[in-house]
C-alpha cells in the first residue's frame, strides 16, 4: 500500500537515492511475552483493519488457528508448552512480521518496488509491483511472508503503515487489552522493555533479555523474553537470524561485481540495467532461490501437519 | 464485586480460583497485569487446568474440579493455626466473638438438625446466644469454646495440609506455597484480591466457594479495602444489572426478597423481612426495607397504590414453590407449564441436561424467542444430523422468533461487574425488521391490556393498573426507565429531624435512597439504583475519568450502586479509631467531625468512631459473618463432593454415606438416578469458556469462528496414553445423560491428579459450539451435564461430574 507521506528509505531492486530531507523517528512494535494471555484479540483487530479473512479452519488438536501465516493471516499467536524441571511454561508468542532493518525479503526481491521500506524502519509490500515469484519467502530468515493462491501476490505484515502514517499505533497495539502489544519509538520501546526485564529479573527470570537480533540488523518489532538465551522454546524463534547465503551472495557479492562492471557506462544506463538487473541474475542463482522456496513451502506443509 | 476492575491494581496479590480472568475477562484483565507491572504484584493461579491466566502467573497450582471448600477450608486452618490473622480487624469487624446456642453442633459430616426426608435441616440451633437486652451475647476474649472462633478453629482443625492434598489432589508444597502467599496479606498494608466466576458458583455447592473465600478475606482483614475485596466477575456485559433489576422470580428489584404464600398481608411480610439490630448503636440498613417495598410498589402501581390500599400487595404474586431456572424447567418437563418467553437466553445450551430442556420446550404449548440470533433453543424442534436430533412431527410446540436488536442498535444502561452502571448510545440501526426489546415488550403489553380491558380475565386489576405513563406506550424510552427506576418524590419529602425542611420537593428525582419513604411519598423501580438519575440529570452517561488521588476511584464515571459507591465496606479499610489501615491507600477516614476522602462512606457521616458503629451495615450485627446461618447446608462451609465423584465417599466423612455430596441440595426425581457413577464414568469432566469465544453467541460471527472454529476437549498426557488416544484425533465423551464427539487437545496443562490414594484424571470441555452458527457444527456441552444446581441459588453443577473418553 503506497503511502507517500512516509518517505521510503529503500526501494527492491532499485538504487535510486532515498529522499534525506526530511528526519523520521525510528518507530518499533515491542511484544511483551510476559503479558501476553494469548487472547488473539490482535488477531481479530488485523483482520479488521485489513480486511483479511481467512477460512474457517479446524482444530488440529492445538489452540493455535488459523494455524499458521496465510494471505489472509498476518498474524498468529502460537502456543508452546514447555516443561522443565516439573515447571509448566505456556509460553506464547504472536508471530508476524518483524521488520527487519536489514530485510532479507527486500534483499531478495527481483522486482523494482514490490518490497519498500519506509524511513521509519517498516517494510512493506507493494503487491502491485509482486510478480509473485517467492524470492521474498526464502529471502525471509523468520518464514513470514505468503504467496496469495488467489493473485499470486505476497502478503505479511503492514505494520499498519496506513495507520502509524497519520500518527496511529498498529491495529494490534491498539486493541490489546493487557498492554503486552507496545507501540513507540524504538528508543522507547527499548526503555519500557528495560523495566520490564528488571520485573521478570525480579520474578527469577534470570534470562529475561529484548530479542531484538543484530544478524538482521535489529528489527523493528522486538520482543521481551523471559528466556531470551532461548529463543527457540518460544515456537522455534530463531536464535540468531541471518539473511540466507543465496541472498547474502546475490545482494552481497554479485549485485557490487555487476555494479563494478558498468562503472563505466553513463549513469541513466546504469539505473536503466540496475531497474533490470535482478531479472537478468545467473541462472544458478535463480534456480537455488526456487529450490529453497519450494523446500520452505514443503516444509510448511509438514508443519501444518 | 464489592471492589471494582480498576481497583485490582491496588492489589499485592492477585488470587484467580474458580475463574480464568485472562480468557473470560481479557480486558478486566489488564488490570492484573497493571498490578503486577506497577505494585510488583504477585499473581497466584488454583484451577484444574493451566490456563492462559496461569501462563502470566507466578504461581500455578493444580485443583480437583469440585474441591474447592476443601483447599480454602485448608487456608483458614493454615492462617489460625500459624497465627496469620489480622487479629484486631477480626475482632472489631466480624461475628468472631458472638456465643452459639450450645445446641449448635456438627458431627460426622452433618450439622444440627438435618432431615434427611426432607433433605434439609432445622435451624433453630444456628443462632446466637441472646443477651438480657435483647442483643446478642459476645465474649472478647474470643475463649469462650461457643464463640464463633473457638467454632471455627475446631471446624477448620481437621483440613490439615495431608488432609487437603489428599482431597483436592492439589500437591502439599504447592498448596503451602500458596496458603504462606495468602498469608503475607494479613499484614495491614497488604492486601490480596480474589478473582473468581462460574468456576466457584457452578457446583452444587457454589455459595459456600464463596463464602470461604469470604472468611477468608475477613480473617485477613481484606475487606473494605482498596485492592482488597470478594470479586465476582460476570459473564456479560449487563449480566450484574440483570440480576439487580432481577429478572427471575425469587427476588424482587434491588435484591428485596419476593413475597410467598405463607406472607399472607403486607404487615406479614414486611415484619419478616424488616431484621432487628442484634448489638447496640449499629446501622442495621436492613431496617428501611419498608421504605424500599413500598417506593417499588409506587413505581409500579403510582396512584393506584396507596395506604389504605395496602399498596395494592394484594397484587404481587406469591410464590408457592420454587422458580429458579431449574425448577422452571423441571416444571416445564413435567408438562405443567403452557408457553415460555425467551428472552435473550439460549436455554437449550445454557440449562444443565439438554435431553430434558430439548424434551421440556417439546411439552410447550408455545415458544417465543426474543433474540438477535437464530439461537439453537428456537430450533430445538428441529432436527440437525448427529448434533441434535429432533423430530418435528413429534413436537406440537408452536415457536415463534421475533428478532430484536442488539445492544450497539440501542441505547440504555450497562451495570458492569463494578457495579458501574454506564449508559451507553446506540452505535447502529438494527437489521431488517428487528425491534428494540423495550419496543417488542410494550407493544406486547399495550396489546395484552387492551385485552384484559375488553375481555376481563381471572385478575385484571395488576394489569388495568400498572404504571404506565411512557410517552409513546408501545415504546417506552430507555430515559423515561431510567428515570423511573432511579425514583422521585411524589409529593414534598421532608427531613424526619425537622418537618419544615423539604429535601426533595414532589416531582423531583430523588439523590438517594436515603429519600425513600413508607408512606407512599416517594417511587423508586429500584432502591439500589436509586440517585442514578437524580435532578442533577442522568449521572450514568458521566464520564470524567478524573482520579485525583491515583487510587483509581473515579467518582464521577458513570454511577455505582450503591450511592455511588465504588468500594463496599469501606468504612472497614480504617481501624476502629478511624485511622486508614494502609494509609497509603486511603480510602475513606474520620475527620474528627465526619467521614470522607476517596470514597462514599459506607457509614452514617456523622458516626464518631467511639459510637462503636461497624462497618457492615446491612447486617444486624454490624460486623461481617464467619458463622452465616442464612446458608442452607450449614453456618460453616465444609467440603462435600460433586454429585458425580469420581470417589466412593467423601474423604473427610468416608463412613457417612449421608453427608457424601451437598446434604441440602436439591435433586429431583429421576435426576438423582441419571447421576453416573465413577465405575462406568471413571474420569472428572469440567465445563469452561474460551477467550475467543462468548457463551454461544460467537459460533454465529466469522472473525471468531476464524479464530476457534472447531470443537474440542482437552485431556491431559498420562490419560491420553492410557486411551490411545492422540493430539488431533476425534473422540467421544459420555456420561450417563448424552454424548458429545470432539478432537481431542492432548496437553500438559492437565495433570492426572493424586486423589485419596488414586490417580483422577480431568477432561475439560470447553462449551461455545453447538448447531447454529458458522463454526463447524458440535454438540452443544451441556448434553454431558447433570440437572443439580447449588443448594441456595439452584446454579447448575456444570464444573464437576462424571464422563468416559474413547477414540470416536
Amino acid at each position: 500500500m503506497a503511502l507517500q507521506s512516509l518517505d521510503i528509505q529503500r526501494r527492491s531492486a532499485t538504487t535510486t537515492p532515498a529522499p534525506q530531507a526530511r528526519e523520521t523517528t525510528e518507530i518499533a512494535k515491542l511484544i511483551d511475552v510476559s503479558a501476553c494471555i494469548g487472547c488473539k484479540a490482535c488477531q481479530a483487530a488485523c483482520m479488521e483493519w485489513n480486511d483479511v479473512r481467512d477460512e474457517v479452519g479446524n482444530c488440529t488438536g492445538v489452540y493455535d488457528n488459523p494455524v499458521d501465516l496465510t494471505e489472509n493471516s498476518w498474524t498468529v499467536m502460537r502456543f508452546a508448552e514447555v516443561e522443565e524441571n516439573g515447571k509448566l511454561e505456556w509460553l506464547i508468542r504472536k508471530d508476524g512480521c518483524m521488520h527487519c532493518e536489514d530485510p532479507g525479503c527486500l534483499k531478495a526481491c527481483p522486482s523494482p518496488g514490490a518490497i519498500i521500506q519506509y524511513s521509519n524502519g517498516i517494510v512493506d509490500f507493494h503487491q502491485e509491483n509482486c510478480i509473485g515469484c517467492g524470492y521474498c519467502v526464502t529471502g525471509c530468515p523468520f518464514n513470514v511472508p505468503r504467496i496469495s493462491k488467489k493473485d499470486n501476490k505476497a502478503y505479511k505484515c503492514t505494520l499498519c503503515s496506513d495507520r502509524v502514517a497519520v500518527g496511529q499505533a498498529p491495529a494490534c497495539a491498539k486493541v490489546c487489552p493487557t498492554g503486552a502489544i507496545q507501540f513507540g519509538s524504538k528508543a522507547d520501546m527499548k526503555d519500557y522493555a528495560d523495566k520490564r526485564i528488571t520485573d521478570l529479573k525480579s520474578r527469577g527470570y534470570q534470562q529475561a533479555g529484548l530479542y531484538d537480533p543484530q544478524g538482521v540488523g535489529g528489527t523493528h518489532v522486538m520482543y521481551v523474553l523471559h528466556h531470551a538465551d532461548r529463543p527457540q522454546l518460544y515456537n522455534n524463534l530463531p536464535a540468531d537470524p541471518s539473511i540466507s547465503p543465496t541472498v547474502a551472495l546475490w545482494k552481497g557479492v554479485a549485485k557490487p561485481l555487476a555494479m563494478a562492471a558498468l562503472g563505466l557506462t553513463a549513469l541513466g544506463s546504469l539505473f536503466h540495467y540496475v531497474m533490470k538487473g535482478p531479472n537478468e541474475v545467473s541462472k544458478e542463482l535463480e534456480d537455488e532461490m526456487e529450490r529453497q522456496a519450494e523446500a520452505e513451502t514443503e516444509g510448511e506443509r509438514e508443519n501444518a501437519r | 464485586m464489592t471492589n471494582h476492575w480498576v481497583d485490582i491494581k491496588n492489589a499485592d496479590l492477585v488470587l484467580v480460583m474458580g475463574g480464568n480472568a485472562a480468557e473470560a475477562h481479557p480486558c478486566g484483565f489488564k488490570w492484573v497485569i497493571e498490578a503486577k507491572k506497577e505494585r510488583g504484584a504477585k499473581l497466584v493461579v488454583v484451577d484444574p487446568r493451566f490456563t492462559r491466566s496461569a501462563a502470566v502467573s507466578d504461581f500455578y497450582a493444580p485443583i480437583r474440579a469440585g474441591a474447592d471448600i476443601a483447599f480454602l477450608g485448608g487456608v483458614i486452618n493454615y492462617l489460625l493455626a500459624n497465627d496469620k490473622i489480622h487479629h484486631d480487624y477480626v475482632k472489631a469487624y466480624t461475628n468472631a466473638a458472638f456465643l452459639i446456642d450450645p445446641g449448635y453442633g456438627f458431627a460426622d459430616g452433618l450439622f444440627a438438625g438435618y432431615n434427611e426426608d426432607k433433605r434439609s435441616y432445622d435451624k433453630a440451633t444456628w443462632k446466637y446466644q441472646m443477651g438480657e437486652d435483647g442483643y446478642a451475647r459476645v465474649d472478647d476474649t474470643l475463649q469462650d469454646p461457643n464463640c464463633v472462633f473457638q467454632l471455627m478453629k475446631k471446624h477448620y482443625a481437621r483440613y490439615t495440609p495431608d488432609v487437603v492434598s489428599s482431597v483436592t489432589g492439589t500437591p502439599q508444597d504447592a498448596f503451602l506455597k500458596v496458603c504462606e502467599m495468602i498469608a503475607s496479606t494479613a499484614a495491614p498494608d497488604r492486601t490480596m484480591t480474589i478473582c473468581y466466576a462460574l468456576g466457584w458458583t457452578q457446583h452444587s455447592v457454589g455459595s459456600q466457594n464463596i463464602r470461604t473465600m469470604a472468611m477468608i478475606q475477613l480473617l485477613l482483614g481484606n475487606m473494605g479495602m482498596a485492592g482488597g475485596g470478594i470479586n465476582a466477575l460476570r459473564g456479560h456485559a449487563n449480566v450484574q444489572g440483570i440480576t439487580d433489576q432481577c429478572l427471575y422470580s425469587e427476588v424482587l428489584p434491588g435484591y428485596l426478597s419476593a413475597p410467598t404464600d405463607a406472607d399472607v398481608d403486607r404487615a406479614t411480610y414486611l415484619e419478616k423481612r424488616t431484621p432487628k439490630a442484634l448489638r447496640p448503636n449499629q446501622m442495621n440498613f436492613g431496617q428501611n426495607f419498608p421504605k424500599w417495598h413500598t417506593s417499588l410498589m409506587k413505581s409500579w402501581y403510582g396512584n393506584a397504590a396507596s395506604a389504605d390500599n395496602d399498596y395494592r400487595y394484594e397484587w404481587l404474586p406469591k410464590k408457592d414453590a420454587a422458580y429458579d431456572v431449574l425448577a422452571m424447567f423441571e416444571r416445564m418437563h413435567q408438562g405443567k407449564m403452557n408457553g415460555f418467553f425467551c428472552q435473550g437466553f439460549n436455554p437449550l445450551a445454557s440449562v444443565s441436561h439438554k435431553a430434558k430442556v430439548t424434551a421440556a420446550l417439546g411439552k410447550l404449548k408455545y415458544l417465543v424467542v426474543i433474540d438477535p440470533l437464530d439461537t439453537d433453543t428456537s430450533e430445538f424442534w428441529k432436527g440437525h444430523g448427529e448434533f441434535h436430533e429432533a423430530d418435528p412431527a413429534q413436537i406440537q410446540t408452536e415457536v415463534f422468533r421475533l428478532p430484536a436488536n442488539c445492544f450497539a442498535e440501542d441505547v440504555g444502561t450497562f451495570t458492569n461487574s463494578s457495579r458501574v452502571i454506564q449508559w451507553h448510545w446506540k452505535a447502529a440501526d438494527g437489521p431488517g425488521q428487528s425491534l428494540m426489546d423495550r419496543q417488542i415488550l410494550g407493544r406486547l403489553f399495550v396489546k395484552v391490556r387492551e385485552l384484559y380491558a375488553k375481555e376481563g380475565g381471572k385478575l385484571p386489576e395488576p394489569v388495568l393498573n400498572l404504571s404506565w405513563p411512557y410517552r409513546i406506550p408501545t415504546e417506552p424510552s430507555a430515559e423515561e426507565l431510567a428515570m423511573e427506576i432511579s425514583g422521585k418524590a411524589i409529593s414534598d419529602v421532608f427531613d424526619p429531624k425537622d418537618a419544615t425542611k423539604v429535601l426533595a420537593k414532589g416531582g423531583d428525582q430523588l439523590p438517594g435512597f436515603a429519600l425513600l419513604r413508607d408512606d407512599g411519598s416517594t417511587a423508586s423501580g429500584n432502591w439500589i439504583y436509586c440517585g442514578m438519575w437524580s435532578q442533577a440529570g442522568n449521572l450514568t452517561a458521566r464520564r470524567d475519568p478524573s482520579d485525583p488521588t491515583g487510587l483509581g476511584q473515579s467518582l464521577n464515571w458513570g454511577f455505582a450502586w450503591p450511592a455511588n459507591r465504588r468500594i463496599l465496606y469501606n468504612r472497614a479499610s480504617c481501624d476502629p479509631s478511624g485511622k486508614p489501615w494502609d494509609p497509603k491507600r486511603a480510602v475513606i477516614k474520620w475527620s474528627g467531625t465526619a467521614w470522607g476522602g476517596n470514597d462514599v462512606p459506607d457509614m452514617r457521616l456523622d458516626a464518631k468512631p467511639e459510637e462503636g458503629v461497624m462497618p457492615f451495615i446491612m447486617t444486624g450485627e454490624g460486623v461481617a459473618r464467619l458463622f452465616a446461618p442464612a446458608m442452607v447446608e450449614g453456618p460453616f462451609p465444609e467440603h462435600y463432593e460433586p454429585f458425580e465423584t469420581p470417589l466412593d465417599n467423601n474423604p473427610m466423612h468416608p463412613d457417612n454415606p449421608k453427608a457424601v455430596s451437598n446434604p441440602a441440595a436439591r435433586v429431583y426425581k429421576g435426576d438423582m438416578e441419571v447421576f453416573g457413577k465413577a465405575s462406568e464414568f471413571p474420569y472428572v469432566a469440567t465445563t469452561y469458556r474460551l477467550v475467543e469465544h462468548f457463551h454461544y453467541w460467537t459460533k454465529q460471527a466469522k472473525i471468531n469462528a476464524i479464530l476457534q472454529p472447531e470443537q474440542f476437549v482437552e485431556i491431559g498426557e498420562e490419560l491420553a496414553r492410557e486411551k490411545g488416544i492422540r493430539n488431533g484425533d476425534r473422540v467421544k465423551v459420555q456420561s450417563n445423560r448424552g454424548v458429545i464427539k470432539a478432537v481431542a487437545v492432548v496437553t500438559k496443562r492437565i495433570k492426572a491428579l493424586q486423589v485419596a490414594g488414586k490417580t483422577v484424571h480431568t477432561v475439560g470441555i470447553p462449551i461455545h459450539w453447538g448447531f447454529k452458527g458458522v463454526t463447524k457444527p458440535g454438540y452443544l456441552a451441556n448434553t454431558l451435564t447433570p440437572f443439580v444446581g447449588d443448594a441456595n441459588s439452584q446454579t447448575p453443577e456444570f464444573k464437576a461430574f462424571l464422563v468416559n473418553i474413547e477414540k470416536a
